[in-house]
C-alpha cells in the first residue's frame, strides 16, 4: 500500500531529499556562514597571537645555526672521540677551513660564535678573531697549527666537545639551562652552585604569587562583600574608588609606592615623626619581596573585587535571614549559607590575579630589588640584553606549562565549571 | 556654500599634507630625554634646515634597540634608519650582521686640519659598524651633607662602611661592579681583567662586593641614581656623569662628583644592515654632517659627555642655557682622568653571559 510504503521510507523534504540529510546540509550552511562571520577575528588572533607564539616557542629547541654554518666540519667530527682528550685531526680543521671560508664571506661565524658562547665562554672573540685570519691561512700549510697559532682554544678538546655537542639541528640545552642543568660527559648534571639560578626564581615566583593572591583575596573579599550588600546608589560610588585606580596607569601607581613606602619616604617619615621607630632604624619596605607584595597586591585588587562583587550580587539575600530565622548566628549563617555560594567568585578572582601575577614583570622589576623580582625579568633580560631568545623561550615554556598544570589541578579540585566571571 | 568652503578647505589641507609627505621621513633612534634633545639641537635641526627634503623622526627605543633590530630583520621590514647605540650593542648588532660596516675614512668626514677619520676618533673605532659619537662614563656621586667633614676622594669609598655609612647604589649588572671590587680589594688597574677571566678572581670580586651587599640598592635605569640622592635614601651611588651633571649644576642638589675609577664608555651610531640602498645613501648623508668635528662639540654646549674626535676637544665651549664651561665637566677631561677605565668590550662580551648568571646567583642569595 502506498501508505504503507510511504511510514518504511525516510521522510522525505519537499524536494524529494531526505529530510535527514536536508537538514543536516542546513545545518552545515549554518555553521559554515557562522564561521565566514567569525573568520576575520579567527585568521587575526592565528596570524597575530598564535603563529608568533609558537614561532618563539620553537626558538626553545632550534639548533639549525651550527648545522648550516658549520655543514662540513659538523661531518668531520662525528669521527671524533670527545672523551679522548685530544682534538681533532687534520680533516677538520681542514673542514672547519672551508665552512669559514664561506661562513666569513656571509658573515654568519660571528653570529655562530655568540650562539657557542651561550654553551662555552670565549667562543664569541674565538671565532670573531678567527674569522679575521681565516682567508690568510695558507690551505696546503698545516691547518691545525695555524688555527692554534690564532687562539690556543682550537687545542683544547672543550671546544671541540661543545661544537660537537651542539650540531644536531635541535638541542635541549635551552631547556636544561632552564632548570639549571647541563649536558656532562657523564650526562645531564647540575650546573655548578654560583650558578643555579631558574629554580630557585621559579619557585620564588609560585611563592609570591600564591602570597599576592591570598592578600588580594584577604583585602578583596570584605570590600566586595560590603559593595553588594549596599544599597546600589552607595555602592556605585564605592565601586569607582575600585575603578579608579584601574584607570590609572600602571607606573604611576607604582612610582607612588616608591614614594610612600622608600626608607625617606611618607610612611617612615610619619612613623619616626609619631616615635614610633628609630630615625636609624627606618622600615625596608620597597626593594624588597614586601614591596613587590605590597605593589602588585594593589595593582591586581580589581581583578580580585570584581569578579567576587559580580557572584555575590547574585546570591539572595533571604537565604542569610532564612537561615537566621532558623536560629543561625551570623556566623554560622555567613560560612554555612553566605560564603559556599561565594566561591565560583574566589576561584574567579584567585585564577586571574594568579595568572596574572605569575607573569608580572614591570612592577617586581621596579619596587622588588634583588629579592623580589621574578622569572620574567629573567626573561626579559634575555630576550632584550643577552638576546638568547633561545633561552627566554624555553624559559617561557615552562612558565606556559607550570600555569597549564596548576589549571588543570584547579580544575581537579574545585572544577573550572565552579568558575564565574559574572 | 559653507559645504563647499569645507570642501575647499579639505583639499587645500591635503594638498598640503601631501606636500609635506614628500619630504622623506628619516628615523633616527636615540635614548629619549636631555640626550635625545641634544642631538636635537646639535645635529637634526641644522641639518634638516640644510636638507629641505629630509624629516627626522625621533624615536625614544634605543634601551631596546638590539632586540628590536633582531626582530624587524626577521620580520624583513627594517623601518630605523639610524640608531644610537652603546658599543657594546654595537659589538653584537656587528656580530649578528645587523649593522652595516662602515669605512671610516671613505664615509665620514676628515677633521678640519685634513686628519682622516679614522684616526681622529682613533682607538674609540671599536667595531667595524661603530661610528662613536661621545665618550660618557659611569661615575659616583655623593652627598655632601651625609659625608661629615672627609668627603670621599677615591672610587673606594663605596667599600668604606665605616667612614661612609649608609646605603650606596650600584647598577644591577656584573660590569663595573666587578672591576671596582677588585680594585679595591688591591689588584692592580692593569691585572683586573686577566683576574676577571678566572673563577678565583671571580670569586674574589664577589666576595668584596659581599661586604657591601645588605647596604646596597640595584638600579637599572639611569634616573634612578640621581633620584636616590636627591631624596637622601643612598650616601654615594654611582650613574653616568650627565645625569650627575644635571644633578649637581642645573638641580642644584648637594651632591658631588667622584671622578675617581669611573669607567668610560661609548655611544655612538649604526646603521642597520637591511636596508634599501637608497635609505643607506641618506643615513650615511646624515651621518657625514652629523659626526664631523664641529657637530660634535656643539653637542656638549647641551650635555656634558665628551665628543669622540680628537678634534672637537678644543672647540668645546659654555653650556647653552647654563653659560659655564662644560670642558672641566667631562669625562675625558684630562685633570678627570687621573684614574679611569676603559670599557673592556672584548672580554665583556665573551663574559658577559657567564658573569651575569653567576651575578643574578649571587644578587638572589
Amino acid at each position: 500500500m502506498a501508505n504503507g510504503e510511504q511510514s518504511s521510507g525516510p521522510i522525505l523534504a519537499a524536494d524529494g531529499r531526505p529530510l535527514r540529510q536536508s537538514l543536516a546540509r542546513a545545518l552545515r550552511l549554518q555553521k559554515l556562514r557562522a564561521l565566514a562571520l567569525i573568520a576575520p577575528l579567527l585568521i587575526f588572533v592565528l596570524v597575530s597571537f598564535v603563529a608568533p607564539i609558537a614561532d618563539m616557542l620553537f626558538r626553545s629547541i632550534e639548533n639549525a645555526i651550527v648545522p648550516e654554518t658549520l655543514p662540513l666540519t659538523v661531518a668531520a667530527l662525528e669521527d671524533w672521540d670527545e672523551t679522548s682528550g685530544q682534538p681533532p685531526g687534520e680533516e677538520v680543521f681542514a673542514a672547519l677551513h672551508q665552512d669559514l671560508l664561506v661562513a666569513v664571506a656571509a658573515k654568519a661565524h660571528t653570529k655562530l660564535g655568540s650562539r657557542l658562547n651561550y654553551e662555552r665562554t670565549g667562543i664569541a672573540s674565538l671565532f670573531r678573531k678567527t674569522g679575521r685570519r681565516v682567508k690568510r691561512m695558507e690551505e696546503d700549510g698545516d691547518l691545525a697549527a695555524q688555527f692554534a697559532k690564532v687562539h690556543k682554544s682550537w687545542t683544547d678538546p672543550g671546544t671541540w666537545t661543545v661544537i660537537k655537542r651542539f650540531s644536531g639541528s635541535y638541542t635541549s640545552g635551552y631547556f636544561l639551562s632552564s632548570v639549571d642543568t647541563k649536558l656532562g660527559t657523564g650526562g645531564i648534571e647540575w650546573k655548578p652552585d654560583n650558578e643555579r639560578i631558574y629554580l630557585f626564581l621559579f619557585e620564588r615566583t609560585l611563592l609570591l604569587s600564591i602570597a599576592i593572591t591570598v592578600a588580594c583575596l584577604i583585602i578583596g573579599y570584605p570590600a566586595a562583600f560590603l559593595l553588594a550588600t549596599l544599597p546600589m546608589r552607595t555602592s556605585n560610588v564605592l565601586m569607582i574608588l575600585v575603578l579608579l585606580p584601574f584607570w590609572t596607569s600602571l607606573l604611576v601607581r607604582t612610582s607612588a609606592w616608591k614614594v610612600l613606602l622608600q626608607q625617606q619616604g611618607v610612611i617612615n617619615d610619619t612613623l619616626v615623626f609619631l616615635g614610633l621607630i628609630a630615625d636609624d632604624a627606618r622600615l625596608a619596605m620597597i626593594n624588597n619581596q614586601t614591596g613587590t607584595i605590597i605593589a602588585m597586591t594593589h595593582i591586581l585588587l580589581p581583578f580580585m573585587i570584581l569578579p567576587l562583587y559580580s557572584v555575590m550580587r547574585t546570591i539572595p539575600p533571604t537565604y542569610m535571614r532564612a537561615a537566621k530565622s532558623l536560629g543561625a548566628t551570623d556566623w554560622t549563617a555567613f560560612w554555612r549559607v553566605y560564603f559556599p555560594q561565594s566561591v565560583p567568585g574566589i576561584g574567579a578572582g584567585a585564577i586571574l590575579v594568579f595568572i596574572l601575577s605569575i607573569g608580572y614583570y614591570i612592577t617586581p622589576e621596579l619596587v622588588g630589588g634583588t629579592s623580589g623580582t621574578f622569572i620574567s625579568n629573567r626573561i626579559a633580560y634575555h630576550i632584550s640584553s643577552s638576546l638568547n631568545w633561545g633561552l627566554a623561550a624555553a624559559l617561557g615554556v615552562i612558565l606556559l606549562m607550570v600555569v597549564l598544570v596548576l589549571y588543570w589541578i584547579y580544575d581537579r579540585i574545585i572544577g573550572i565549571d565552579n568558575v564565574k566571571l559574572g | 556654500m559653507r559645504l563647499r568652503t569645507f570642501l575647499a578647505a579639505g583639499a587645500v589641507a591635503s594638498a598640503a599634507a601631501a606636500g609635506a609627505a614628500q619630504a622623506e621621513d628619516m628615523t633616527i633612534v636615540s635614548w629619549g630625554g636631555a640626550y635625545s634633545a641634544s642631538q636635537m639641537n646639535a645635529y637634526h635641526k641644522p641639518y634638516m634646515e640644510m636638507n629641505p627634503g629630509v624629516n627626522i623622526i625621533n624615536d625614544e627605543s634605543a634601551a631596546e634597540a638590539v632586540a628590536k633590530l633582531r626582530a624587524m630583520a626577521e620580520a624583513g621590514n627594517t623601518t630605523w634608519d639610524v640608531v644610537d647605540v652603546v658599543a657594546s650593542d654595537a659589538i653584537r648588532l656587528c656580530d649578528e650582521g645587523l649593522a652595516m660596516e662602515v669605512d671610516p675614512d671613505a664615509m665620514l668626514a676628515a677633521a678640519p686640519d685634513g686628519t682622516p677619520a679614522s684616526e681622529d676618533f682613533g682607538d674609540f673605532l671599536v667595531s667595524s659598524c661603530f661610528i662613536p659619537q661621545i665618550v660618557y662614563s659611569t661615575t659616583f656621586g655623593y652627598r655632601t651633607d651625609m659625608v661629615g667633614d672627609t668627603p670621599p676622594k677615591d672610587v673606594c669609598a663605596v667599600f668604606d662602611l665605616e667612614t661612609y655609612p649608609g646605603k650606596r647604589s650600584l647598577e644591577k649588572r656584573p660590569i663595573n661592579n666587578m672591576e671596582w671590587a677588585l680594585m679595591c680589594d688591591g689588584v692592580a688597574m692593569a691585572d683586573i681583567y686577566d683576574q676577571l677571566a678566572t673563577e678565583e678572581g671571580q670569586a674574589r670580586a664577589f666576595a668584596k662586593l659581599d661586604t657591601i651587599k645588605d647596604q646596597v640598592v640595584w638600579w637599572s635605569a639611569g634616573a634612578d641614581t640621581p633620584q636616590l640622592l636627591a631624596d637622601g635614601e643612598v650616601v654615594i651611588g654611582s650613574t653616568y656623569n650627565g645625569r650627575l651633571f644635571k644633578l649637581i649644576e642645573e638641580d642644584k642638589q648637594p651632591v658631588a662628583m667622584l671622578w675617581d675609577g669611573q669607567v668610560f664608555d661609548l655611544d655612538g651610531w649604526i646603521v642597520p644592515e637591511n636596508l634599501s640602498d637608497e635609505r643607506k645613501k641618506r643615513a650615511l648623508h646624515y651621518l657625514h654632517f652629523a659626526t664631523d668635528t664641529q657637530r660634535l662639540a656643539d653637542q656638549a654646549k647641551y650635555i656634558s659627555y665628551g665628543p669622540a674626535r680628537a678634534s672637537s676637544a678644543p672647540m668645546v665651549g659654555k653650556h647653552a642655557s647654563l653659560g659655564i664651561e662644560m670642558a672641566p665637566h667631562m669625562p675625558n677631561e684630562p685633570s678627570n682622568m687621573s684614574n679611569t677605565l676603559l670599557y673592556n668590550y672584548e672580554f665583556w662580551a665573551d663574559y658577559r653571559d657567564d658573569i651575569d648568571a653567576k651575578f643574578q646567583t649571587w644578587l638572589a642569595k
